[in-house]
């Protein structure tokens, strides 16, 4: 055999073994990465599983480890997050059908649009900060409900706002010239037929957004939620503690037990973020299906 | 448990004083302040729920500072000291029209403390503490404050500048209150302080005897020399005035229109009544009898202003005689 | 495949050929609704309008109180000694408003996550966009998303209770609050933000590339660092930028691992201070307040919101100047 071909029959060798090599790199890596997931979810399930029972989720929170509990911090996650909802969902997607049926494309939904990509990116903290400036002094509304609710829609509004213009900018062209052809009008058009068929597609990028915003912590940290909250809130200006609150506030204090309490507080936020996700998972295919 | 007696006693103290707190009241207090009064306000509030269900309590932490700045501005019922009020704020309130009642609720005597496994420090005197931690102090390794201690770099832990703690500590020991060295890990809540010296073996800090009392475990209690030999805090050190000079009252201002409302005067009773067990339990040193009588006295009879001005010194002896 | 100008080209006349259709409906329309003004339609027209106005309010809102609190904080200091000052103690006597020890803070514990995260990311990315069978990319992309999906509380606590305990095992020396521990879990924060974007961006790559990288007898390996990455160069830089945005504006993890104390250390082993950090700080202990204190936390809010805006516009940037376009 000639050197030539040897040589570069070697060199072929080289470049597949380091083609093997590499792929197998690859996919330890990103196996490496994923598995973070399980050592964070063992190591939170070890600490926290044996404090959760009915007594967890039923009191209020104790110096006593043994008698605290996520009540308050579990019904103000949800009265805050119900609000959100209220608060950002129709915004959200009011925005999003303007800028993407109704408005001229001119300069000013240009602007717009920029504008909600670049709000998308503002640190959760610098909501906080606007949160306590506007509403908590600027409009006197306090440590309340209201202000958590409404900063924490600033937040995420964006994201609504996003996800809900994918969703609106896949519904097919044909459904709303189908519609114009038959004498309807702009709105007519979009609410009676680019909306509905745009739902699924809005309602998983809205639960998201909520996901998120049930685990904010520093803006309400920012807005003064952080007390001890013994109490249920029971109106909007009310004061309230939320569960990520709760667990920053157990995860600093300095004795095991109340590191334990945070890691079940946290099976309990988690429990509930896979709650929201299986239900948007859920109504998808729901809709879909009904839409077939 | 040590809890669960005292709930036990607790729940006996309020049917026996059923009476009192017969009517079932609504609506909400709101306390806020020093990290240091934090502990006995938070089992304070805790207790009045099971005896008032309906009334709403909530407890902020933000550096007795940034408690009155909030209590001066109307936000809060309340204000957990631990500090006197300053002659700054009693002036803010007085142009805001706000009246103020002091009550005093425990004694504390602040800790310095080392890591658990420390081997070397035995005591301080109240000199080399200045050293530590005057402005500008030049210590930067163990060996720099007593020779023949390590040569490590000391790590140093203490109260943010809102906290009234920073202010005492400061006061007492550099002679100008907010007088510190600025580096060194500062935190308005005390558990953070604890995490980082019980986490540091070459690391020194000071705190309220409480959060000591709770973390007994990670911490080791370094004794205090001001001339007649170490002294270790404890209950009776504190309270017999030997513990010095770190030792002072910790307070609680209610603000006087708040105490129109059933709910916080009935608030302000309890925590009165009960400020003596459960100070001690969660690890201060309760102050006799007569002075928590004289202080509901107090409330009922809307005794507004301070016993404290800039030249009063803080101890125990001014503290009964002021009352 | 074309060449890049003439595909530009095509795409502009298509566009313009699909906006002259859209425009003679329009007008097509307008003719219709013209015979009767449809108030209703018009307040609701209006009434979404309105809406949309509302993001354009919160960003002016933003900026006007950064703006009016800046402009307070610098009458006071000189944008000299914040800008390039190296001592940060703002709350003691005498203050010093140097924001270089907060700055450098967060670009540790960034530069520390990016370390971590870059590699670890793009190796994820190219495994899920080029070798993962379908089957694995079901299981593992589900997994980088729930690492996304989980609250940044979460993180503190695993770095406190986990990562920071598991680092004194191998250094002894290490500080409870250490900026290592923060950077390593700020790390696995934004991993996923890579991951996801950057295969997104490879599988955009289409599949004519790599066959006729194949076909010239190209190496699996060659093939995905010659043809495919360079290729989607410009979505993996634009995921770059963005996780880096987002590590810069992360708050609780780093309050919670890495400290409170400006310093300009080198080494990663001892306590830190992020600009988040000690926004945090400033606001659990002081917020009512008027006066320079005050004000501190708003000239770091604004230097933050600055460098996170910049860095998102850049990325944008990126994605749209560099962006290959295949036909």
């Amino acid at each position: 055999m000639n050197t030539r071909l040897s040589d570069s029959r070697k060199q072929l060798l080289r470049r597949h073994r380091k083609a093997r090599f590499f792929s197998f790199v690859w996919a330890l890596v990103t196996w490496l990465g994923a598995m973070l997931l399980g050592v964070l979810l063992y190591q939170v399930w070890v600490e926290g599983y044996k404090w959760l029972d009915m007594q967890f989720i039923t009191s209020f929170p104790s110096r006593f480890p043994d008698r605290a509990g996520i009540k308050s911090a579990l019904v103000g996650t949800i009265w805050l997050i119900t609000m959100v909802a209220f608060i950002s969902i129709p915004i959200g997607v009011a925005t999003a059908l303007y800028l993407e049926e109704l408005s001229k494309k001119g300069w000013v939904s240009r602007m717009i649009e920029l504008n909600i990509a670049n709000l998308a990116g503002v640190p959760s903290i610098v909501y906080g900060i606007i949160g306590l400036t506007i509403f908590v002094r600027g409009l006197d509304l306090g440590r309340s409900l209201v202000s958590g609710a409404l900063t924490v829609s600033l937040l995420v509004l964006p994201v609504i706002i996003i996800a809900s213009r994918e969703a609106i900018k896949s519904v097919p062209t044909s459904i709303r010239h189908a519609a114009f052809a038959l004498g309807a009008t702009r709105w007519q058009t979009t609410w009676a037929h680019v909306l509905p068929a745009s739902i699924p597609g809005i309602l998983t990028g809205v639960i998201l957004a909520l996901s998120r915003a049930i685990g904010e912590t520093a803006p309400l940290i920012m807005i003064g939620a952080l007390t001890y909250v013994a109490f249920v809130p029971e109106g909007p200006m009310d004061a309230f503690t939320a569960l990520p609150i709760q667990i920053f506030n157990w995860i600093s204090r300095p004795q095991q037990e109340f590191h334990e309490l945070a890691a079940g507080g946290i099976i309990v936020l988690l429990g509930v973020l896979l709650v929201m996700n299986a239900l948007a998972i859920f109504i998808r295919y729901k809709t879909e299906q009904k839409l077939q | 448990m040590a809890g669960k007696q005292i709930v036990a006693t607790l729940l006996l103290i309020s049917i026996l004083s059923g009476s009192a707190y017969a009517e079932r009241l609504r609506g909400t207090v709101s306390l806020d302040g020093s990290s240091t009064v934090f502990p006995i306000s938070e089992a304070v509030a805790e207790e009045f729920l099971a005896v008032q269900p309906r009334v709403r309590v909530t407890v902020g932490v933000s550096g007795t500072g940034g408690g009155f700045k909030k209590f001066l501005a109307g936000e809060t019922d309340i204000n957990d000291a631990s500090r006197p009020i300053k002659t700054r704020e009693i002036k803010f309130a007085h142009d805001k029209d706000i009246g103020f009642i002091e009550l005093p609720v425990a004694y504390d005597g602040l800790s310095l403390v080392v890591n658990k496994k420390n081997d070397w420090v035995d005591y301080l005197t109240v000199a080399e503490l200045r050293k530590i931690w005057q402005p500008g102090s030049s210590v930067t390794n163990w060996s720099d404050i007593r020779t023949g201690w390590p040569r490590q770099k000391i790590r140093l832990y203490g109260p943010g500048t809102d906290s009234g703690t920073f202010d005492y500590f400061t006061e007492t020991i550099n002679g100008k209150s907010g007088a510190s060295r600025p580096d060194y890990t500062a935190s308005e809540d005390d558990n953070t302080l604890v995490q980082g010296v019980s986490g540091d073996l070459n690391s020194l800090g000071y705190f309220g005897f409480a959060y000591y009392e709770a973390n007994k475990d990670k911490l080791k209690l370094v004794a205090i020399d001001r001339g007649d030999g170490p002294v270790l805090p404890g209950p009776t050190t504190i309270n017999n005035g030997t513990y010095a000079p770190l030792s002072r009252p910790i307070f609680v201002y209610i603000r006087k229109s708040a105490l129109d409302r059933p709910e916080v005067m009935a608030f302000a009773r309890f925590y009165l009544s009960n400020a003596a067990i459960l100070a001690s339990e969660v690890g201060y040193i309760p102050l006799p009898d007569f002075v928590y009588e004289k202080a509901i006295r107090r409330i009922e009879r809307r005794e507004t202003g301070t016993a404290y001005h800039h030249n009063v010194e803080l101890n125990a002896a001014n503290l009964l005689a002021t009352q | 495949m074309m060449r890049p100008s003439a595909v530009i080209d095509n795409g502009m006349t298509n566009c313009t050929m699909a906006n002259k259709v859209i425009a003679n409906i329009d007008s097509g329309m307008q003719t219709i609704n013209r015979r009767r003004v449809r108030w209703g339609e018009l307040l609701i027209q209006s009434s979404l309008a309105l809406c949309a106005m509302i993001s354009v309010v919160t960003t002016a809102v933003i900026i006007i109180v950064l703006v009016k609190e800046n402009l307070g904080f610098f009458y006071e200091v000189s944008p000299v000694d914040f800008f390039f000052g190296t001592r940060w103690v703002p709350l003691f006597e005498p203050s010093s408003y140097g924001v270089l020890p907060l700055l450098w803070g967060t670009l540790s514990v960034t530069f520390g996550a990016a370390l971590f995260a870059i590699p670890v990311g793009l190796a994820s990315a190219v495994y899920l966009s080029e070798y993962a069978s379908r089957r694995m990319r079901s299981i593992v992309k589900p997994i980088l998303e729930m690492l996304a999906g989980i609250p940044t509380v979460v993180y503190g606590y695993f770095a406190l209770v986990f990562i920071t305990p598991l680092l004194k095992e191998f250094i002894p020396g290490i500080q409870v609050f250490n900026a290592l521990s923060g950077a390593i879990v700020v790390g696995i924060m934004i991993l996923p933000t890579i991951a996801t974007l950057s295969d997104n961006a490879l599988r955009a790559v289409p599949d004519v590339l790599r066959q006729g990288a194949y076909a010239l007898g190209a190496t699996s390996f060659e093939v995905t660092t010659r043809v495919v990455v360079p290729a989607g160069l410009s979505g993996v830089m634009a995921s770059f930028l963005l996780a880096i945005s987002r590590a810069i504006g992360e708050t609780m993890a780093v309050t919670l691992a890495a400290g409170a104390t400006p310093n300009l250390s080198l080494t990663f082993l001892e306590s830190i201070q992020t600009m988040t950090a000690y926004i945090v700080q400033v606001s659990m202990g002081d917020t009512p307040a008027g006066g320079i204190a005050y004000q501190t936390m708003f000239a770091v809010a604004g230097l933050l919101f600055l460098v996170t805006l910049g860095l998102n516009i850049f990325s944008q940037w990126v994605l749209s100047r560099y962006r290959e376009v295949y036909e």
